[in-house]
């Protein structure tokens, strides 16, 4: 089987979970005899590296596409990223119809049976692809804009772009019940025709020594959509219990700058570190000192980071507003809005140790079923459905 | 000869309400009064009170049929306070003398675990509110959840009680038959074990699409029963009472099938009922050794559904950690609470070995996981030593000021 792909980020060039969830899929599709040919937007020149990471360890052939898209800007970011290089489009929807422009390009020059595009930037190249080859196209829902602006202040233009993607799409995938509800009461679009195909995880188990502090973490973009205010008034009121507990935001965002001086208006600042984006050994370290990984997220399609806390043997606490938590049994919900709860949990999880412990336990053995594999395999079984059509 | 003795048991624990970190100190109550409530009404529609009123008629219409029941103090107070039309079509069923009350622990206590002298009180709480309600003092004991071994049938035979239950687990009878009465090591008292196999095909297959035998009429179980004589002196069919329109919903025919079951099995000139007393009076075949717990409870047959994590473990432990402290306080109220606290059910929302399967054990449980549950029940128990240390350190100043006065 040989896959056109549209993504536009992989690691380690990725600010997110979209990155990661693509390399995990395009590897465990590699596995299963797919050939993938993986179209990038370009940020900065390939490192060489990378580029070989890529293309020895899997089949997985990444080109880049002469393009600064970042897969999480908003139009007002970009318009800033803008200012300082001239050389691009003028605004964001201009680099995503370029993008699409130079996919007509490569759909002609390349064999394949399927196009499989992920997320808003890149359905109308899947769109220009499936017109150009006349294959047909899967959209892949990661997120929709219902999620990154948690519903308020909806970006019309991005709407428009995903609502057209999900329709011109011979079958739309998306990542939880939760994205699909979403898809289903929001673009309109049939249910039938939307697969759910759950995200999985990579990343291997690593037993670590669990430090004795107290320290609650969470890790993120530091965005609307990721709620890591309302972890902020849960830490003020655990602080308003007690003093021993410290509350680390690891990430960056548009919203750093207002959760910082957040932390300091509620009178915690010294009890809550900004640790800033993290990377590979980072997140390790971080996670063996903490006691519990909390996932607030006001609207989270799937939420990757929740299994990968679990990998690192961290207790859970997530959003019920989330894609991960209709897989997860052995982990702690709150409705991201329930500050009080929030807080309440995160005290029982540091005061009753055989609570953080049978929670350990149990995901630990829980989490070993949710790699990319059975993604794959999913796929596989679309890619085979739609070409017979 | 075979004796059909039917035991129904009628429970149903004080739930606890939501109880966060921020409600301790606060005096906001433990208990969910409005869902207990709720679920005790429901019931009380869907079983107790059709149940209720079909045996009535039965019992009324074959003199020859005869049951057992055991109540929970907790159901009775429930009852009392929530639905005394239940309870007076419980007394109704009393008064007929064809019905057996049995003795337990008063809060459906796994007291027998963990504080021998706490087991016995809650068992005389018991037998004290069943004299008071149906005019009864039981003679059989049956321990919460059927948990049963050696040194329980010791324990309750030196309180005075002729017999005692027990599941009919295979590991205990090997190739033995539990249609027989039994006696314990060493013991004088009755053991009489539940034919889990009949006993099964009523409270957990009646409506299993799945099962060969389905659907399940009396006749043909009458037939299972009659093919008993000359293999075996007794069928012990023990089961929730809340079989009848709860578990198995009125739609299954749970009902038609009980209301046609005595005249089906009266059939057979060789059969008929017996209380649980009554069978106490036959000879037993057999010494029976059981020197490890077992229950009544899934596969396992041990206690593994209340006690088989370490939060369910940790929990209980505390709670009985306290038992003099909370004796010594005086304070009814805290000892009754205290009492409270010990009922099965709430180890039981804990349980996590089947929580992955999504399974029916979830059905019976109020909160979203086994580590709700254990939040909540642990965020009371803290409020609760609280109390305690407040009512003790109190209670000693005032010995103090007795003394220098």
């Amino acid at each position: 089987m040989n896959v056109l792909m549209f993504g536009w980020e992989f690691p380690p060039n990725n600010s997110g979970g979209l990155g990661t969830a693509c390399q995990g899929l395009t590897k465990a599709l590699s596995k299963q005899n797919t050939n993938i040919i993986f179209v990038l937007p370009k940020e900065k020149p390939p490192n060489t590296e990378h580029c070989i990471f890529v293309s020895t360890n899997t089949n997985v052939n990444v080109r880049y596409l002469d393009s600064p898209l970042l897969p999480y800007i908003t139009s007002k970011g970009y318009e800033k990223l803008r200012k300082q290089n001239t050389s691009y489009g003028t605004t964001l929807f201009e680099e995503v119809h370029r993008y699409a422009e130079l996919a007509k390009q490569i759909a002609e020059n390349n064999k394949y049976e399927v196009i499989h595009a992920h997320d808003w930037l890149t359905y109308l190249a899947g769109i220009n692809a499936k017109k150009v080859s006349n294959k047909p196209l899967i959209v892949h829902v990661h997120a929709t804009e219902y999620d990154r602006t948690g519903g308020n202040g909806i970006n019309e233009q991005v709407y428009e772009i995903e609502k057209q993607g999900m329709e011109e799409a011979d079958k739309v995938i998306a990542v939880s019940e939760y994205t699909k509800n979403i898809v289903v009461s929001k673009y309109g679009i049939v249910s039938d025709k939307i697969v759910v195909v759950h995200n999985g995880t990579e990343m291997e188990q690593h037993q670590i020594n669990k430090t004795t502090e107290k320290l609650v973490l969470s890790l993120g973009r530091l965005t609307l959509q990721k709620g890591v205010d309302y972890f902020i008034y849960a830490a003020k009121r655990v602080l308003d219990l007690r003093n021993d507990v410290t509350f680390i935001v690891a990430g960056s965002g548009d919203m750093e700058h207002a959760l910082i001086e957040k932390a300091a208006e509620l009178g915690i600042a010294h009890k809550v570190l900004f640790a800033g984006f993290l990377r590979g050994q980072q997140i390790t370290e971080m996670y063996s000192r903490a006691s519990v990984y909390v996932m607030p997220s006001v609207s989270e399609p799937f939420g990757i980071v929740a299994l990968e806390a679990i990998k690192h043997h961290t207790p859970v606490i997530i959003s019920k507003q989330s894609g991960v938590s209709e897989l997860l049994n052995h982990c702690l919900t709150v409705d991201f809005w329930d500050v009080d709860e929030l807080a309440n949990k995160i005290v029982a999880v540091l005061d009753y140790s055989v609570l953080a412990e049978e929670l350990r336990k149990n995901s630990v053995e829980e989490s070993k079923q949710y790699t990319w594999e059975p993604a794959a395999k999913k796929c596989l079984a679309l890619y085979q459905e739609v070409r017979s059509w | 000869m075979v004796s059909v003795c039917f035991y129904f048991q009628v429970h149903q624990p004080k739930r606890l309400q939501k109880y966060s970190v921020f409600d301790i100190g606060t005096n906001k109550s433990y208990f969910d009064d409005t869902k207990n409530k709720t679920v005790l009404e429901k019931v009380a529609q869907k079983c107790y009170l059709p149940a209720n009123r079909l045996l009535l008629q039965l019992l009324k219409k074959y003199p020859e049929f005869k049951v057992s029941y055991s109540f929970s103090g907790i159901v009775l107070e429930q009852f009392e306070q929530y639905a005394p039309d239940v309870l007076q079509t419980f007394q109704e069923l009393a008064d007929t003398g064809q019905v057996e009350i049995l003795g337990e622990t008063h809060h459906h206590s796994l007291a027998f675990l963990y504080s021998k002298k706490e087991f016995k009180e809650q068992i005389s709480l018991h037998d004290k509110k069943i004299k008071k309600v149906f005019n009864q003092s039981p003679k059989v004991f049956r321990n919460t959840e059927l948990i049963y071994n050696n040194e329980l049938a010791k324990l309750v035979e030196k309180m005075g009680y002729k017999g005692v239950l027990a599941e009919g687990a295979d590991h205990i009878l090997d190739w033995r038959s539990p249609n027989f009465v039994y006696t314990p090591k060493n013991s004088k008292i009755k053991l009489l074990l539940k034919n889990y196999k009949l006993s099964d095909d009523i409270a957990f297959r009646f409506s299993s699409q799945y099962w060969t035998e389905h659907p399940l009429q009396a006749p043909k179980f009458a037939q299972w029963i009659n093919a008993i004589n000359g293999n075996g002196t007794n069928v012990n069919l023990f089961m929730d009472y809340e079989t009848f329109g709860e578990h198995q919903w009125q739609s299954t025919g749970i009902f038609n099938f009980l209301e046609h079951l005595p005249s089906e099995i009266l059939k057979h000139l060789d059969n008929n009922f017996k209380t649980p007393s009554e069978l106490t009076k036959l000879r037993p075949v057999a010494e029976l050794d059981v020197p490890h717990v077992i229950s009544w409870a899934d596969v396992e047959r041990d206690t593994s559904a209340w006690l088989g994590n370490d939060m369910q473990r940790s929990a209980i432990q505390k709670l009985y950690e306290i038992e003099q402290q909370v004796k010594s306080s005086k304070s009814e109220s805290l000892i009754n609470t205290w009492r409270k606290l010990q009922t099965s059910d709430h180890f039981y929302y804990m349980c996590t070995k089947w929580f992955n399967d999504g399974d029916v054990h979830k059905y019976f449980n109020p909160y979203d996981s086994p580590y709700e549950a254990f939040i909540t029940y642990m965020n009371v128990f803290n409020d609760f030593t609280k109390k305690l240390k407040e009512v003790s350190t109190w209670q000693r100043k005032k010995q103090k000021l007795t003394v220098n006065v």
